[in-house]
């Protein structure tokens, strides 16, 4: 192991920032983080244990005890429940004897719920030893349980099970003409640069990831700042239920997004940039890497690129299954090694990002759309979509249609319009913009697709008639909870209290009281939370209630108090040990009167 | 029937430390006990509840007799007041809420030193334990809290007098204690 | 010309550089806090600072104070959503106070008292958590421990050491030791640490201290934490 690590560290040059891909290779190696490992890494990279430590107990994906030697992750995301994650899960744990949460006492496979993986448009899907397993039915399942018995290596399965496809049925403005290899650079030194920074202004662009913050601002904020070291991040950490076009664009498009990540470098002066891929997307990974050799070799990036006195290269680093690295500044720390926990504000990333560096982040769609403009200039883009919100936005299409996939439309598409294109019939409602998002129901389906309407990263989740609108609160709420960095009072206590107020209520616990409780709640996590993910976690309540107060009242029971715990349930313990199971040995949950 | 108002006092999972306070209110008692007069309570041994203004609870639940108990309170009682730490947290009991029951069943009754005639106590006229100890809000409906490990004579005298002379109680700072 | 800006109608000069904390608690106005202390970098993590500045909610222990802002501090709303959170804090543990020796003396419970807290409000959790007692001079009780980071910061920034970090995630964050055991008697705490003395509730105690000062006769029995609080923090401005 000493000979193992060693090797690793000196492979990520000693840097600490590098800390989230050496563990994730000891991860790889040994199914967790021995005690060893951990010592000896934080010798060689002088930092203190806890650090590391930290880090470990932050990412999902790493582990403090052993995983098996296959571990299998089901995706837990409501899209997944809709394509029947609950039976293909019962289904593993019968074939494979381990239970959800456990490792099989052999020590070779365990098996867990993880959060949403991005294949939504193919589910139920899971993830084994971090690989993405989409369309798991039974004859897979049957077909991973003999590999997995057998012991064979990952790398020797069949090639079919971890076929992901992209699934874009409708190309619009961006997807259906890519620029060619170094187009978008090209024709920023041909116009000048502070000429295409311009253009980009005009183009009206704003930021994909859905806060739409205006892109030419941003860049001309950091151009500025007075430290000439400065970094360009593309975040696809793509972590939103419900949203998987990232993972497209860098399948297929991922030239056009490096090209974007360039064109940004060029424009604001950076040397240096990272693109963090989320760890879902790790099957990505390889193929990311020869792109970028690809684009060196073709002196699109490195030292002098195009003939021009411009420097710049890109990084990939791998997350390790964190919601909130979604995040820009919590992405930053974990860019730096460290847990995903937000930043306070100001400084922003533009001033003070990655290692205190004037830091560009932004969404993949971004830099792909940015490197599109730089071509046809800020007029071609600007004249497509509503006044405040220009250009195309991609969606992610999934959930009860004939036809999930990527779908690019103008800004200022209707609802209705998208759903009719997908063939969704029958709908109950619509989830856009992930649990984050609003819930709009059947009457509002004239309702744009726009930041000044319904902005969204990308996820659109399609609910029909026969869907129950309590389940998927209660998917989005555990959601939350689970993901809660823990920075803030607020979110770390609120959601959890959250979750288990809205379990009460929706198991029949619940009395008149219990929904006031649950809606005052929703307004602390709301107001007092650190960063958007607190204060968007009771949007799924918030919204639904909003809408559906009746179907939060009928789980009521028509009395003025209910316990908030099992009564009876709580005697069971005394009872077997004393044997009993009179009357008197037993409490019923609400007085007879 | 006077016209007093009906006070019904009980301790659950408690050691009537806040009775033992409650009563610490001294010659005031006299004239307490011209507005008032006691129901259910240890000071009158009066067994079950009649129709009660004020209840007040010492102590957390931890059995079933305490539920049985508590909602004999709430059913009697216009107000229901939590008194003390134990009524409000689970206090000192709760301290076991980190040991599995059964544990400490074994221990007080089958594997201590000391134990003969090892067995679980079965006896149908015995309350069984919950598994957790509770603060009483979880279990019924509470209109007010009073804080403290006890609260103070002068917290009960406060309270009182406010609810008797029809003001909203309210305990400045100086009364609220939690230890 | 001073700059200012405008607490709950009090105009409070400050200078370029301070955050609203600062700006208020050299004004003597208190702002209620529990992660923040002047002597480290400010954290903003409890919340409980949380003001209303020209309309947008921010925590006053890191926003910078600029000329103009429109601040309500000690407003009925605030308070409301501030005693909501203490008593998150306060389920979130295990904090029975009667069996607490830093009672009296703590600034969880002062803040809660000064709150007007009188019950928990949200169920309890009863998480299972652990004692440290392996250090022969200082104690720690995780079931008290809030997360305010004092003592990783206190540690980090004062001691010159790295005793103390924060772990996990969510509603399982957890305080831990640097020590290969975990322990903290294999740490390099010294109780002469600053790490050792900052913790604002009872659950990082030096060991046989405890009871020197009789309840009843502490800190926070007979004044008020804005008071307290304003009289050490400006003290240690000044300083």
């Amino acid at each position: 192991m000493t000979a193992f690590i060693q090797h690793l560290i000196e492979q990520n040059r000693y840097q600490s920032t590098h800390l989230l891909a050496i563990l994730r290779a000891v991860q790889a190696q040994y199914f967790y983080i021995p005690h060893e490992a951990i010592e000896q890494i934080a010798q060689q990279l002088d930092i203190p244990r806890t650090q590391i430590i930290g880090v470990i107990e932050f990412y999902s994906f790493l582990h403090l005890s052993p995983r098996g030697q296959y571990d299998l992750l089901i995706s837990d995301s409501i899209t997944d429940h809709l394509l029947g994650k609950h039976e293909i899960t019962a289904y593993l744990e019968q074939q494979l004897h381990v239970k959800l949460g456990e490792v099989r006492a052999d020590g070779v496979v365990s098996l867990a719920n993880t959060s949403c993986t991005g294949l939504c448009d193919q589910g139920p899907a899971g993830l084994v030893n971090g690989y993405a397993l989409p369309h798991l039915d039974k004859a897979k399942v049957d077909q991973i349980t003999a590999l997995i018995n057998l012991q064979i290596p990952l790398d020797a399965w069949p090639q079919d099970l971890f076929y992901v496809e992209d699934n874009l049925i409708k190309a619009g403005l961006l997807l259906s003409a890519p620029i060619a290899l170094g187009e978008a650079l090209q024709a920023a030194f041909n116009r000048g640069l502070p000429e295409t920074l311009s253009e980009l202004d005009s183009s009206g662009l704003r930021g994909r990831g859905g806060a739409g913050f205006k892109t030419a601002t941003k860049w001309k904020f950091c151009a500025e700042e007075a430290n000439a070291d400065r970094i360009v991040v593309c975040n696809a950490d793509e972590g939103e239920p419900g949203t998987f076009k990232d993972r497209v664009l860098l399948n297929t498009y991922a030239h056009q997004v490096f090209e974007g990540m360039t064109l940004c470098a060029a424009l604001i002066g950076a040397k240096q940039g990272f693109l963090y891929l989320r760890g879902e997307y790790c099957h990505l990974h390889e193929k990311l890497i020869a792109i970028l050799a690809e684009r060196r070799q073709a002196g699109l990036l490195g030292t002098q690129i195009l003939g021009a006195d411009f420097t710049f290269d890109i990084e990939i680093c791998l997350g390790a299954g964190a919601y909130i690295c979604g995040e820009e500044s919590a992405l930053i720390e974990s860019l730096e090694g460290k847990m995903g926990i937000p930043r306070n504000r100001p400084p922003y990333p533009v001033t003070q990002g990655y290692l205190g560096k004037p830091t560009v982040v932004n969404n993949v769609e971004t830099f792909m759309a940015a490197a599109r403009i730089a071509v046809n200039g800020g007029a071609w883009f600007a004249n497509i979509g509503t006044d405040t919100s220009k250009g195309s936005k991609i969606l992610s299409i999934c959930g009860d249609c004939t036809q999930p996939g990527i779908y690019e439309v103008p800004f200022g598409t209707s609802i209705q319009s998208i759903l009719d294109d997908c063939g969704a019939t029958d709908v109950l409602g619509v989830q856009i913009g992930g649990p984050s998002g609003t819930f709009i129901s059947n009457n509002e389906f004239d309702r744009l697709i726009a930041f000044e309407d319904l902005a969204t990263g990308g996820s659109f989740i399609i609910f029909n008639q026969h869907r129950n609108i309590l389940d998927i609160v209660n998917n989005f709420t555990h959601f939350f909870a689970h993901e809660s960095c823990g920075f803030c009072t607020p979110c770390r206590v609120g959601t959890s209290l959250l979750k288990n107020q809205l379990d009460k209520i929706i198991n029949g616990h619940g009395s008149a009281g219990d929904v006031v409780a649950l809606e005052e709640l929703c307004q602390v996590i709301k107001k007092q939370s650190h960063c958007g993910l607190g204060q968007t976690a009771a949007n799924p309540i918030l919204t639904t209630l909003e809408r559906y107060p009746e179907l939060y009242q009928a789980q009521l029971k028509k009395i003025s108090y209910e316990p908030g715990f099992d009564l009876d349930a709580a005697l069971e313990t005394a009872r077997r040990l004393a044997n009993r199971d009179d009357a008197g040995a037993h409490l019923a949950q609400i007085e007879e009167s | 029937m006077s016209n007093k108002i009906r006070v019904a006092t009980t301790s659950l999972a408690g050691c009537f430390g806040c009775h033992m306070s409650f009563l610490d209110i001294d010659e005031r008692i006299l004239q307490l006990i011209e507005l008032v007069e006691f129901d259910r309570s240890p000071i009158t041994d009066i067994e079950h509840c009649s129709n009660c203004d004020i209840g007040l609870i010492e102590g957390g639940v931890c059995n079933s007799e305490n539920v049985h108990v508590l909602r004999e309170f709430r059913k009697n009682c216009k107000i229901l007041v939590a008194v003390g730490a134990c009524a409000i947290n689970g206090g000192l009991p709760a301290m076991r809420n980190f040991i599995p029951l059964e544990d400490c069943l074994k221990e007080a009754y089958i594997d201590g030193i000391g134990v003969e005639n090892a067995q679980i106590p079965n006896d149908p006229e015995l309350p069984l334990l919950l598994d957790k100890v509770r603060p009483i809000h979880e279990v019924v409906k509470i209109d007010y809290f009073l804080p403290g490990c006890p609260p103070s004579a002068d917290v009960f005298w406060k309270f009182l007098t406010d609810l008797l002379e029809g003001r909203e109680p309210s305990l400045p700072y100086e009364l609220v204690h939690y230890d | 010309m001073n700059k200012t800006i405008t607490i709950d109608g009090q105009v409070v000069p400050f200078k370029d550089g301070q955050t609203i904390m600062e700006a208020a608690t050299e004004a003597g106005v208190y702002i209620p806090h529990l992660c923040h202390h002047p002597e480290f970098t400010p954290h903003g993590s409890c919340k409980l600072c949380t003001v209303n500045v020209n309309g947008r909610t921010c925590s006053a222990c890191t926003f910078p104070a600029m000329e103009g802002q429109q601040i309500l501090n000690d407003a009925k709303e605030l308070n409301e959503d501030r005693k909501k959170i203490t008593q998150m804090l306060f389920v979130e543990g295990n904090h029975f106070c009667p069996s607490c020796e830093k009672t009296g003396n703590c600034q969880l419970q002062a803040v809660a008292y000064h709150l007007n807290m009188l019950d928990d409000h949200f169920p309890l959790f009863y998480p299972h958590r652990e004692l440290d007692a392996s250090h022969a001079e200082v104690l720690i009780d995780h079931n008290r421990c809030i997360f305010c980071t004092l003592c990783v910061r206190a540690s980090q920034e004062k001691d010159g050491k790295e005793v103390f970090a924060i772990s996990g995630r969510g509603i399982n964050k957890h305080l831990i030791v640097n020590a290969e055991s975990g322990l903290l008697k294999d740490s390099n705490l010294e109780v002469t640490d600053q790490a050792a003395h900052i913790c604002p509730t009872g659950a990082i105690l030096i060991k046989h201290t405890a009871y020197q000062v009789p309840i009843g006769e502490r800190l926070y029995d007979h004044n008020q934490i804005d008071q307290v609080s304003l009289n050490r923090e400006k003290l240690q401005d000044e300083q």
